[in-house]
């Protein structure tokens, strides 16, 4: 179940039948444009302009990670570079210097993220695997320290702007934020079609092949290195563009951009998402931003979550949500799907439960640690208690240990009716 | 010259220091191609170990029980996390590591709280060992270059002499032919993970109240070790030994020297740059680049000389 095949992303797709893909991708057209007209308020607004780079930045990182087996840990430097490019020359424009429509200033920000892909990933593309991911994290760090001694960025303070300048393009200042949300949505989409159409391209196809096997692609006849270092620079431009909606967005760009943590962000959200499918890394950007956002707001803990759920999916789901749904589709298929339901439902109760318990556990040792000096008193879930009592502990310890219990159970339930129902299957196509 | 021996002192102490760091993850990385992100999440831990176990009972039993209890928690680690991870490749072993790291990155401080601790010097250590012109070197100092020293030797001396460091060296190019000979090779790939976890929480005991315990501390001293390591040559221990004090002294050295650029060119006799970009750039003290130095010398060494000082391959 945890192996992941060595398989194209298009070819994935491929799986799909024609109707089903372009329905796919209308949604995909259409989703974005009335999802503000539903949630209108400025808080689910700013929220997805947030995704929406958040989509940008991790489709560019899976081009890498995904389709070239490239592990970076310093993507950053190219996001963080092209906002750094965007916020100068919107100050540029500011200032009068020259003039160019804020609509397609994140271009801009794409040149600086390839002028650095290409010096940078000349040098880091000559190898790949654990070489390349340490190198990358080299180049990342190289480029944070920079930013702190370096003038050119700002500082700590960092640089800022106001992105509401000179007469837009149709009248389109950009003032209020679901203008800033439709640009962040339009170059959305042009980037998503352009990263997918792009693995079409033999290029595309190339770039799998030395993932797979670079040796077999140089005897066929191509520079292991070259497609390495092409796929790079292309995926520093997309980055570069993210960098660059950000620093509109937000009309400030200050060493964050180039942290580590902003480089482990598209790591998180295209495995989380899954690697091996193109809408994997989108629906991984979506519930990262999503919880970032609104998990983020209730606890303080949320980074140690996020490393948890990182870990679970390392190693139970190396295919990560994409390729767990995508397993499905052969079942439901066949019509199948309601026989997984009784043993889902169990593992989402018991799982539940389990879960209840461990946020607890946290969130009593992190008030502790944290907010001591305001007593022992907390409140969570809407209860309120004394966790000086014993009586918490031993409740939360208490749902951990059934929930658990009933969890394993829960999973072998499914793996049973899941082998059950490929059974069937492999008997009626045996019978035809 | 008083500046000069004081520096080299404190560059040695520091070189020792991430040597010991660098030897467990090079041990680790040859022999199972693992990347250890964890590594220093090991370091980081043994810092706090020993401050808590030094709150209890002392710095001294802190300073055996801390790397025993690292060693013991990095093994479990191989054990249950890694091997599970193994079947699906490297990059899946590398990305456990790193989920490890950003589990105890945000472990420690939900136990321990953001602010720094107040993990101090033993008492029976708190005085100065020798006084160089007008500068005192701390008796602290040569406690840590001794243990660090120390170790250095034990380890060597266990993969040179002993039966089953020469078995170590065997799994480290020849893992299969190892098996085969009838040793249990995963089990000597945890062996060697518990102790590599173990130098790290050691180098986490006496680098801790020398430096700072922080939350922070794992992110700052990682990067480095993983510069050293390509520096050196991947895979190499030698290599390892010579980046560790390199970098060590380098560092050392660019903290304290008060020139900028402006003033370089200046002695050649270019003191006419006009202010602007460039003239900013060029009025950027060294020592405020100490810490991109590390990082520039893994660029330059990487467009030059790609397989490290010592490395046996281009990996």
């Amino acid at each position: 179940m945890s192996d992941i095949k060595a398989i194209s992303i298009a070819e994935v797709d491929k799986g799909m039948s024609g109707i089903r893909r372009w329905v796919f991708w209308i949604i995909a057209v259409v989703a974005p444009l009335i999802l503000p007209l539903i949630f209108d308020s400025s808080y689910a607004i700013s929220m997805m302009s947030q995704m929406g780079i958040a989509i940008i930045f991790a489709l560019s990182y899976n081009m890498l990670l995904g389709n070239s087996g490239l592990l970076s840990f310093g993507h950053a430097v190219y996001f963080g570079l092209g906002g750094y490019f965007v916020i100068h020359a919107l100050n540029a424009i500011d200032a009068g210097k020259f003039y160019f429509p804020v609509t397609f200033l994140p271009l801009l920000g794409g040149l600086g993220g390839l002028i650095f892909g290409i010096s940078f990933g000349y040098v880091s593309t000559k190898r790949a695997g654990v070489t390349f991911a340490m190198i990358s994290m080299g180049i990342g760090e190289l480029m944070f320290a920079a930013s702190s001694v370096l003038p050119i960025f700002g500082g700590e303070a960092g640089v800022s702007s106001n992105r509401v300048t000179g007469t837009g393009l149709f009248g389109i200042n950009y003032g209020p934020p679901i203008q800033i949300y439709y640009l962040i949505a339009g170059w959305a989409m042009v980037s998503a079609l352009l990263i997918y159409a792009l693995s079409l391209t033999p290029l595309g196809r190339m770039v799998n092949a030395v993932r797979d096997n670079p040796e077999r692609a140089e005897f066929v006849g191509y520079n292991p290195q070259r497609v390495r270092f092409i796929i790079l620079a292309l995926s520093s431009i997309f980055a570069g563009i993210a960098g660059g909606l950000a620093a509109i967005n937000y009309e400030i760009v200050s060493q964050e951009y180039l942290s580590a943590n902003q480089s482990a962000m598209p790591l998180l959200m295209t495995y989380i998402g899954g690697t091996m499918h193109f809408f994997g890394p989108v629906l991984g950007a979506i519930l990262v931003t999503f919880l970032q956002v609104v998990v983020g707001v209730y606890t303080k803990a949320w980074p140690l979550y996020m490393g948890i759920v990182f870990m679970i999916m390392v190693l139970f789901a190396p295919q990560g949500l994409a390729g767990l749904i995508m397993q499905h589709q052969p079942i439901l298929r066949a019509g199948l799907g309601a026989r997984l339901i009784p043993s889902y439902l169990y593992a989402m109760v018991s799982g539940l439960i389990m879960l209840l318990g461990i946020i607890s556990l946290v969130e009593f040792i992190y008030h502790l640690s944290t907010e001591i000096h305001s007593g022992t008193e907390m409140t969570l879930f809407g209860i309120s208690f004394d966790i000086a009592s014993s009586f918490p502990w031993v409740i939360t310890i208490l749902l951990i240990a059934v929930g658990f219990f009933f969890f394993r159970r829960a999973c072998s339930a499914i793996s049973s009716s899941w082998n059950s129902a490929l059974a069937e299957i492999k008997g009626s196509e045996s019978h035809e | 010259m008083e500046f000069f021996l004081i520096s080299m002192l404190n560059g040695l102490t520091y070189g020792l220091l991430l040597f010991m760091l660098s030897s467990g993850l090079t041990l680790i990385l040859s022999m199972m191609g693992v990347l250890n992100f964890a590594h220093a999440s090991f370091y980081m831990l043994g810092a706090y170990f020993a401050y808590q176990i030094s709150v209890f009972i002392g710095f001294w039993p802190a300073l055996i029980i801390a790397p025993i209890l690292i060693g013991i928690i990095g093994a479990v680690i191989e054990r249950y996390g890694l091997r599970r991870t193994h079947k699906t490749g490297h990059v899946a072993e590398l990305l456990f590591t790193v989920g490890v790291a950003l589990v105890i990155e945000e472990l420690v401080p939900l136990i321990w709280g953001r602010v720094p601790m107040d993990y101090k010097i033993p008492p029976q250590l708190d005085f100065t060992l020798f006084t160089l012109f007008t500068t005192d070197f701390p008796a602290y100092r040569g406690f840590m270059i001794f243990i660090s020293v120390f170790m250095l030797v034990l380890l060597y001396l266990v993969l040179t002499r002993t039966r089953i460091g020469l078995i170590i060296q065997a799994a480290l190019t020849h893992p299969d032919m190892v098996g085969a000979l009838g040793h249990n090779v995963p089990r000597v790939f945890m062996l060697v993970f518990g102790v590599g976890a173990a130098l790290a929480g050691l180098a986490g005991v006496i680098g801790g109240n020398a430096f700072v315990t922080e939350p922070g501390m794992a992110f700052a001293v990682g990067s480095i070790v993983f510069v050293v390591i390509v520096v050196g040559g991947m895979g190499s221990l030698e290599g390892a030994f010579v980046a560790s004090l390199g970098l060590g002294l380098i560092q050392t050295f660019m903290v304290a020297i008060d020139y900028t650029f402006a003033d370089v060119f200046a002695m050649v006799g270019l003191d006419s740059i006009p202010p602007g970009t460039v003239g900013d750039m060029l009025s950027v003290k060294f020592s405020q680049m100490a810490p991109m130095m590390p990082y520039l010398i893994m660029v330059l060494m990487l467009i030059f000389r790609p397989r490290g000082l010592m490395g046996a391959r281009e990996s």
